[in-house]
């Protein structure tokens, strides 16, 4: 039994968990994540790629996971789940199982000769089981950890595996083990599971026909590295497919047939994976079923748009049922809901978008951890709407689907935030600091005196190419003071091998010719380190991935390449210099802009943290929106008690200086440095910066007849009226949904509107229970937690009335007497309805507000024209900018109701946190450096610099770096007419010299 | 040199968030492609400057590839429309130089496109394949020299 005492524990190791212990992490506290898989990644990493933006998922998942194994804070316990707990906040005791993979991580290399000699072969999870593994396995190629793991249950023990591995890292003998935990706080982020579509929905043929498949199983077949390697085939025949059909909200949207939530994420998986089919092979015709299209986030509508535009058809109704025809196609039945009439789609696929269902352990954990699942069995908050983050017991938290369906940027988010919750119980706690590092030797005088490992990685490059030979070719050249060629380069024994070659032939330079630098050059560098020399005095050549295991059909060939990838990596070698990684302290000061509710909630928790928070506000006093709303979707809370509440909670902090009728006038500097000038004239330090500074409606003058009529309002307006109870006992209420929105001029979609509506309607029916309300709407566009259901409420209890019209065939308003007179064809029964209402309310377009702009000057940011920010990555980094220091929440970032801005708030001020609990942020060392005497001040690298690194000294007339912004990508280096740039470990004479080596096969 | 037993030298420029991924994921998937090109990494796509395509030509390279991320996943944010940009260029100034600009291909393979990474090398290598040696006739293509 082993014990371990750590601050925080992470349940489930998918990108929520993962983001949650890296924050944490980050901040010197010791995390465990515990995974009940072989490795961590959970479902972001089946997927291909990402909507809105098409990002190759593995691609921008895997350096995190890298990172996350790699981190000195954090420990991994995969293949392991939680069995037992007792304790509370701040010593939670937790009994961990840790199954034996019977393989020794430490020794594993990771190589995979064990699974080519394993006769075993079975369905492979991965892949949706749509291929196969062996019984010794790892999950997908880039793994983390990187070690095989014997499935137990399929062994035949054979012993195959055991005896090809070189490494001897395996061992039938290996026990699983117990190990007790003790940590402060707990963070859940189990994720979730994909519904079986037959559980719910016999009708739609998934177990009798080999062509309905779920939406993550097409997933894994348009993936490059799935099955069948990204090309789109048929499971009956292997052959493509001419017509695909996505059928929506299986097991969705509907209490008898499965849940009655939205799973908020399929329509827009489904639109990227039919335009992704179609910008794949233009032959294929994809159609989506679908009931309403809710294409609700940040670039979501316009992906909808283009994805139209490419040629994916969308039909409006819930399919009834598939079946096969006589022709061998799969019938699609539906009824067409803007006709009115049953229709047949025969198409050669289906694919079922099935519903976000909770994880099947989620019930189990609830009742060790002593907390509450909600009906569903998803983890019940303490409130949906005020506390999504905290479970119902103290000092656990939720984050991502473990509590809702939600897509990848609003997890991420809520992994900050719950990080930010779980340093509560952690008070007073010490925290690593920097980590101490051995003295380094100062080599700069000294002459190259090059080490160079080549490595046989067992058999993996020793098998396919001479090593003797490649050897042979560098061993006399007078830089090269020492040659070996370890077994494993990567082995313990050769770590030693490189301390004992340094001291006794001076070496300064290490070449390690072996497998990839992407997994290996840092463990590799920290060895350099522990010896005392500098980190960046190392270069791999990539002979393995890139050459034994590619060119094994020609081990000639490969041997002579295999030289010149060595002969390149010493030519470079020779050229290596020590790099500095340039640090700037970062102390606890943070300006935070905008006073409403994403504003308070992050400044209420960058205080507990302990931080010095400015929270600056244009208006006379705080609370932003909140201060005129009613009541908030989808709870009906009082938005003002919130607002007061977070004000009282605001002054009660002694480390929040409130700035009301203030606006920032200037900004200088970077992250650590700020100096802000404000409207009072009084200028304020600061070392971080949060802009919260929300969002507005358009002006409404221009659309139907709002100007100069009293009786017809805006959302936000009608909310007022209703708080103040001025509406005079109305008879008929109409509500337009979507006003300039999704149309040219503006064509996203407000995510807020359709939710506003409705819990505007059903208070005018609550108060008025004689009138009658109509919503007029494009799609119902409500998809968070509790919120479809609200809907079915409204529907059915309130008795509010629904009509559906397009953008084509939009409402017309005009006067009768003394009511409005409102027109619309409602494409539901395909009819005019004329309605003479009291009040017209216009949940209007919301863009992103004006002091935005100025903001984003100031501090060189950009935004996009719907006057928004855009976030450093619309998929994994929505809360922060390219460059450190200035962060966001909130409407800033784009509407979104309570609880997703208070998510986002939380997250926001833990990743403000990351610098300043730390102390200091630093630079990677490949980072560029001008030349002073050769640069001409054309400031073209200032254009090409994303992180507004680069500024102009107008004293010197010369561009200047800031290190600390600098991220190493080189590409000022590569325009600077002058050679002034260098990008330093990639510079000019770096690069040459490896081509000359290429092309002379000489080192140069 | 016939055709036949020609073996083009190639260069390969690939960025260390994707294409050298992907390049790594075509070893693990035991991808089998010609052993022409001899990979550079950068960390970005846009670190390749004029200067070293025309040095690899100079030197004696058939070819050069640049391959970066797909557009929208550079990793440092844009770089990878820079590059396509002065690909752009580039290949119209080797085109002024005689060469043809062919010669110089610009890819986006991602870290899961192992397959996708070895046909890259499979079809570039049999194209110049056709094309044939390099031929610089005295063409001078070193960059001016600094003052
Ligand atoms: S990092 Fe791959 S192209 Fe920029």
């Amino acid at each position: 039994m082993k014990k371990m005492k750590k601050d925080v524990l992470v349940i489930g190791g998918g990108i929520t968990g993962v983001q949650s212990a890296l924050d944490l992490a980050d901040k010197g506290y010791e995390v465990v994540i515990v995974d009940k898989k072989p490795s961590i990644g959970g479902n972001m990493v089946k997927l291909d790629k990402t909507f809105p933006t098409d990002d190759c998922s593995i691609c921008i998942s895997a350096p995190k996971m890298v990172e996350t194994s790699r981190h000195e804070n954090i420990e991994l316990l995969t293949y392991s789940e939680v069995e037992d707990m007792s304790g509370s906040v701040g010593g939670f005791n937790v009994d961990v199982w840790r199954r034996t993979k019977y393989v020794d991580p430490s020794e594993c290399t990771g190589c995979g000769d064990c699974a080519d000699s394993c006769p075993v072969e079975v369905p492979n999870e991965f892949d949706e089981e749509l291929s196969t593994r062996k019984a010794i396995y790892v999950e997908y190629p880039q793994s983390v950890p990187l070690t095989y793991t014997i499935d137990y249950e399929n062994c035949v023990g054979c012993g195959a595996c055991e005896r090809v591995c070189d490494a001897e890292s395996i061992h039938f003998l290996e026990r699983s083990e117990q190990i007790k935990l003790n940590v402060g706080s707990i963070i859940i982020a189990t994720g979730f599971e994909m519904m079986e579509p037959d559980e719910w929905r016999e009708e739609y043929g998934y177990d009798q026909y080999d062509d309905v498949v779920t939406a993550l199983e097409y997933e894994r077949l348009l993936s490059s590295s799935g099955p069948t390697e990204g090309n789109i085939l048929k499971p009956s025949d292997g052959k493509a497919p001419e017509k695909v059909a996505w059928i929506q909200c299986v097991g969705s949207r509907c209490k008898q047939k499965g849940m009655p939530y939205c799973s908020r994420v399929c329509c827009m998986y489904a639109t990227k994976e039919a335009s992704i089919t179609k910008g794949d092979d233009p032959d294929i015709e994809p159609y989506v079923h679908y009931m309403d299209l809710r294409a609700y986030g940040k670039d979501f509508q316009q992906y909808y748009e283009k994805a139209q535009e490419k040629g994916v058809k969308y039909r409006r109704g819930r399919p009834s049922r598939v079946y096969k025809t006589e022709d061998d196609k799969l019938a699609v039945e539906y009824e067409d809901t803007e006709k009115g009439e049953v229709k047949t789609n025969k198409v050669d696929m289906v694919v079922l978008s099935s519903a976000i269902v909770p994880s099947k352990g989620n019930e189990k954990l609830a009742e060790i951890l002593g907390i509450e699942v909600d009906e569903h069995g998803f983890f019940e908050s303490k409130d949906i709407l005020t506390a999504p983050m905290e479970s119902t017991r103290d000092g656990i938290y939720l984050a991502g689907c473990s509590q809702s369906p939600k897509d990848i940027p609003d997890s991420v988010a809520q992994a900050s935030g719950a990080a930010a919750k779980a340093l509560q119980p952690l008070k007073g706690r010490k925290r690593k600091g920097k980590p101490e590092k051995p003295e380094e030797r100062d080599i700069t005088e000294e002459e190259p005196r090059i080490g160079v490992f080549i490595c046989h990685c067992g058999k993996n490059i020793a098998n396919y190419l001479d090593v003797e030979k490649v050897m042979e070719s560098i061993k006399d050249i007078p830089e090269v003071r020492y040659v070996s060629d370890p077994t494993f380069a990567c082995s313990e024994d050769a770590q030693a091998e490189f301390k004992d070659a340094v001291e006794e032939h001076r070496l300064n330079r290490f070449v390690v010719a072996a497998c990839s630098p992407r997994t290996h050059a840092e463990l590799f560098k920290d060895t350099l380190e522990e010896i005392g020399l500098n980190r960046y005095l190392l270069e791999m050549a990539n002979i393995r991935n890139q050459c034994s295991w590619v060119h094994s059909d020609d081990p000639e060939k490969a041997t002579e390449k295999a030289k010149r990838l060595t002969k390149m990596a010493v030519s470079k070698a020779k050229r290596l210099a020590a790099l500095k990684e340039h640090e700037i302290e970062v102390g606890d000061k943070t300006v935070i802009i905008g006073g409403g509710p994403a504003g308070m909630q992050t400044a209420l928790s960058m205080a507990d943290a302990g931080q010095e928070v400015t929270l600056i506000e244009r208006d006379d006093k705080l609370g932003g929106k909140l201060n005129r709303l009613n009541t908030l979707f989808p709870s009906d809370i009082d938005a003002g008690e919130l607002a007061r509440n977070m004000s009282h909670r605001i002054e009660d902090q002694d480390n929040i200086t409130v700035k009301t009728s203030t606006e920032v006038q200037e900004v200088e500097g970077y992250v650590g440095n700020y100096e802000l000038t404000l409207s009072d004239g009084e200028v304020i330090e600061s070392d971080t910066i949060v802009l919260t500074t929300g969002f507005k409606e358009i002006d409404p003058d221009d659309f139907y007849n709002y100007e100069g009529d009293d009786r017809i309002m805006t959302q936000m307006e009608l909310d007022e009226a209703l708080e103040k109870d001025s509406l005079e006992d109305p008879e008929n209420v109409v509500f337009i949904n979507c006003v300039g929105s999704m149309e040219e001029e503006r064509p996203w979609c407000c995510r807020v509107g359709c939710g506003n509506s409705l819990k505007n309607a059903k208070a005018i029916k609550e108060r008025y229970p004689d009138s009658n309300v109509y919503i007029l709407y494009k799609d119902m566009r409500v998809f968070g937690k509790n919120e479809e259901e609200y809907y079915a409420d409204v529907q059915e209890q309130n008795g509010v009335i629904f009509l559906r019209y397009s953008t084509e065939d939009k409402p017309q308003v005009s006067e009768k007497g003394d009511k409005i007179h409102i027109k619309v064809h409602d494409n539901l029964l395909d009819d005019d309805v004329e309605i003479d209402s009291d009040y017209l309310v216009l949940a209007m377009q919301l863009e992103g507000d004006p002091s935005a702009s100025e903001l984003q000057k100031m501090l060189k940011l950009s935004s996009n024209p719907s006057g928004f920010f855009m976030e450093a990555h619309a998929k994994l980094r929505p809360l922060e900018f390219p460059s450190e220091g200035v962060y966001l929440a909130g409407g800033a970032h784009y509407p979104k109701n309570i609880a997703d801005t208070l998510s986002q708030a939380d997250g926001a001020a833990s990743k403000a946190e990351v610098p300043m609990m730390r102390g200091y942020t630093k630079s990677v060392g490949m980072i560029a450096a001008i030349d002073d005497d050769r640069c001409s001040g054309c400031k073209m690298c200032i254009s090409v610099c994303p992180y507004g690194a680069i500024d102009f000294n107008e004293e010197d007339e010369v561009a200047e770096i800031t290190d600390v912004l600098c991220k190493g990508c080189g590409s000022c280096a590569s325009v600077c007419p002058s050679n002034a740039i260098t990008q330093k470990g990639f510079d000019d004479d770096q690069i040459s010299a490896m081509i000359r080596s290429a092309l002379t096969d000489e080192v140069v | 040199m016939s055709s036949e037993d020609f073996e083009p030298e190639i260069i390969a420029f690939l960025c260390n968030w994707c294409s050298y991924a992907g390049a790594d994921l075509a070893g693990v998937s035991r991808e089998q492609y010609p052993p022409n090109a001899l990979n550079i990494k950068v960390m970005c796509s846009s670190r390749v400057s004029p200067e070293h395509v025309f040095e690899s030509f100079h030197e004696g390279a058939d070819a050069v590839l640049i391959s970066g991320c797909h557009p929208g996943d550079c990793h440092y944010i844009d770089g990878n429309y820079k590059t396509m940009r002065k690909a752009e260029l580039m290949k119209k100034m080797l085109d002024d130089f005689g060469i043809n600009p062919q010669r110089l291909r610009l890819e986006w393979v991602s870290s899961a496109e192992g397959g996708k990474f070895a046909k890259v090398m499979e079809e570039f290598t049999e194209e110049i394949k056709e094309l044939g040696p390099l031929d610089l006739n005295g063409t001078s293509l070193e960059g001016e020299n600094d003052e």
